[in-house]
């Protein structure tokens, strides 16, 4: 039987997620072995047609051309996995959806009228069928390489959706909010990360996005108790995963 | 008179998208387009606001391949706007984990994305299956370089631990020595993959290019230096916008730098190694002149060349800073935010990498400015296009083509930088 195809795609991110790919150093060989790479831009300049058995697709989707593209995508796909934070929730530049963007394009580019873009950043998710997130700015290596296992074995892939605290506790690593009044977005992030920032003793940023059903508001008073003023507080949520619902509302609501 | 159109729609084996057009009219060529379609992000305009201690997260996500010289640059700039110097255990810590980004970057580049170019393969994955061992040493060496970044940053691909002022947490002492064996291993790997490519068939190019980079007497510069260029000039970083400009062009989503003069210049691995050769010590000029390379390279093709060679020197500044580790206490400054003008300028994979800020007495960015090598390198790479192509319009389409697209991977254009980049169309008439 011949090996799955793989295609990987590109919409509008840092290339950061598809590079953890090519990250995967002591497997990439291995990997290249048990998929066809039909679609890899950033690695190879060799193109198989479609359709393909796996799409993952990192980035977001803030141009005319790209919500078309996306589309055809789809459609050649049979398993669309999106990776990341910009394409499972928009992204760091999903910033423009709470501002003019024509302001935003005057402000970077002397002649703004070469400049062809939408009004948001928006998931992939907000234009077609998506059949996994990952998450992550960037996306873990260890998530990436059990989500590709589990797809080839047609399983469920083991990603949890519980806390970034659920890592804290299992690395024994002390809360920096309790202990050292450090303001974190941990109880209300999801795992995933492997306990980076805590373990380096600073608070969470909320890289992975809002966990399973997140009592943002809650998080928020604790928040204004340690000193954080309401700027701070709509900062914090509306950074790498500003446009994911439970981040976008409670952003909103300290504007 | 017959027209001639070459277009790539997207290349491959750069990062983020990008194309090419060339249209010729007869032997002369009319139009070159390096175009740059990757979409906008509007970095500047949505840092305005931010808190200032936010700058070097944020920005580390223009680029997910060069993150590190987005953060250094960051913190460069805010620590000038508020008056605040770090020790020099910060200094060499954040030396330390730069060298792992040149490392990973420069071994991505050159063996994963620009190697398959002479050997005539579409792909690393291609090279792995007629040459194992050499994609296996790469695959370590790039790795090596990812460790570095994992054990002083926390990870490869923006790094957690490094932030304004140091660090947020000293490194163990024990996991930087533990990388010391790798990292000799590592030299000698990237002194063996310049000797292997050096016997490369280089396509005979070459120009009186302009190289700009940083220049310091004492050691290659990464994080330090004065702005130099191989034609006298010699200024201090915060005069780089008296000296360089950016232009927007229709065919680009980004904007393209130019010498004030309008002139193209050339920033990157050539130019720093031309303006900095007597600091890269004698083991790694060792391997140059092996490499049968001078003093100063001008054929891009062989950038290649340089790229590793910088590994090399890499490998053996990471292992020194290593063997002298002495963990910084603490692990960094803090200051009291204050109004000011800040400016940094780092030496990324691809070349110097310029960031001004303002900020208020509060520490909010009042306004932000960021220039990326590769849309400094844009307007050179066009000027490359214009001479590679007339020098080779006798070959076929396809040929022409292969040769174009080489000619732009000679800059390891990252286009998600540009565009805060490409598609080859040869139109010939």
């Amino acid at each position: 039987m011949a090996n799955p195809k793989l295609a990987v795609w590109k919409f509008s991110s840092c290339d950061g997620c598809q590079l953890t790919l090519l990250d995967c150093e002591d497997e990439l060989l291995e990997i290249a072995g048990k998929l066809d790479i039909a679609q890899f831009l950033e690695a190879s300049s060799a193109v198989t047609e479609g359709p393909y058995d796996i799409s993952l697709v990192e980035g977001s989707i803030t141009t005319p051309h790209d919500v078309k593209r996306i589309k055809e995508v789809r459609a050649q796909s049979r398993v669309l996995i999106s990776i990341g934070a910009c394409a499972t929730a928009g992204g760091i530049q999903a910033l423009r959806n709470f501002a003019d963007v024509a302001a935003f394009a005057n402000r970077v580019y002397a002649r703004p009228e070469y400049i062809d873009t939408l009004a948001t950043s928006t998931p992939i998710s907000a234009h077609v069928a998506v059949d996994f997130e990952l998450r992550g700015c960037p996306v873990s290596k260890h998530q990436l390489l059990e989500l590709i296992t589990a797809t080839l074995a047609a399983r469920k892939p083991h990603v949890p959706t519980t806390s970034q605290c659920t890592e804290c506790k299992a690395a024994g690593t002390v809360c920096v909010m309790v202990a050292q009044g450090i303001p974190c977005l941990g109880p209300v992030t999801q795992a995933g990360c492997g306990n980076l920032c805590p373990s380096h003793g600073r608070g969470c940023y909320g890289c992975f996005g809002p966990k399973l059903n997140p009592n943002a508001p809650a998080l928020s008073l604790q928040l204004a108790d340690l000193g954080l003023t309401p700027p701070q507080l709509r900062d914090l949520y509306h950074s790498y995963n500003a446009a994911a619902p439970a981040f976008d509302t409670e952003g909103r609501t300290h504007d | 008179m017959t027209e001639r159109i070459i277009q790539v729609d997207a290349l491959a084996r750069v990062e983020g998208e990008g194309a090419l057009y060339v249209r010729m009219k007869g032997d002369t060529v009319e139009k070159v387009e390096f175009r740059i379609f990757e979409p906008p992000r509007f970095f500047e305009a949505f840092l305005e606001g931010r808190d200032a201690l936010e700058t070097p997260d944020i920005t580390s996500r223009i680029c997910g391949i060069c993150p590190i010289a987005y953060i250094m640059g960051a913190c460069q700039a805010i620590e000038m706007a508020w008056g605040l110097e770090v020790t020099p255990e910060i200094a060499a810590l954040r030396r330390l984990i730069y060298c792992g980004e040149w490392i990973q970057s420069h071994t991505l580049h050159a063996v994963m994305l620009h190697a398959p170019d002479f050997l005539g393969l579409h792909d690393a994955i291609q090279i792995a299956q007629a040459q194992p061992d050499l994609v296996r040493q790469a695959l370590r060496l790039k790795k090596l370089g990812n460790t570095i970044m994992e054990v002083v940053g926390g990870r490869a691909v923006h790094p957690v631990n490094t932030r304004i002022g140091g660090f947020y947490k000293a490194p163990d002492p024990e996991a930087i020595r533990a990388m010391i064996p790798e990292l000799d291993w590592g030299a000698e790997a990237a002194r063996a993959l310049v000797l292997a490519f050096a016997k490369f068939d280089f396509p005979q190019d070459g120009t009186d290019y302009t190289f700009v980079s940083l220049v310091d007497r004492d050691r290659y510069p990464i994080l330090q230096g004065r702005i130099g260029s191989n034609r006298g000039l010699d200024i201090d970083v915060t005069r780089f916008n008296d000296h360089f400009a950016e232009t927007h062009v229709s065919h680009s989503n980004a904007l393209q730098g130019r010498m004030r003069d309008g002139s193209a210049y050339l920033v990157g691995p050539l130019a720093r190694y031309a303006n900095n050769y007597d600091t890269l010590g004698p083991t790694v000029q060792a391997t140059a002149r092996e490499a049968g390379l001078g003093r100063v390279v001008t054929n891009p093709f062989q950038s290649i060349l340089v790229r590793l060679i910088e590994v090399q020197y890499a490998c053996e500044e990471a292992a020194r800073l290593a063997r002298a580790y002495v963990p910084p206490v603490p692990g960094h400054i803090d200051t009291p935010p204050r109004a000011g003008v800040g400016h940094g300028i780092t030496e990324a994979p691809r070349g110097i990498c310029y960031h001004r800020y303002e900020t208020d007495a509060d520490g909010r960015i009042m306004a932000a400015q960021i220039v990326p090598p590769t849309s400094q390198n844009q307007p050179q790479i066009e000027e490359d296009l214009t001479r590679v192509v007339t020098a080779n319009r006798h070959l076929s389409d396809a040929d022409l083509k292969c040769r174009c697209e080489q000619t732009i991977r000679n800059y390891d254009p990252c286009i998600s930088c540009a565009t805060h980049f490409l598609k080859l169309r040869v139109d010939r008439d």
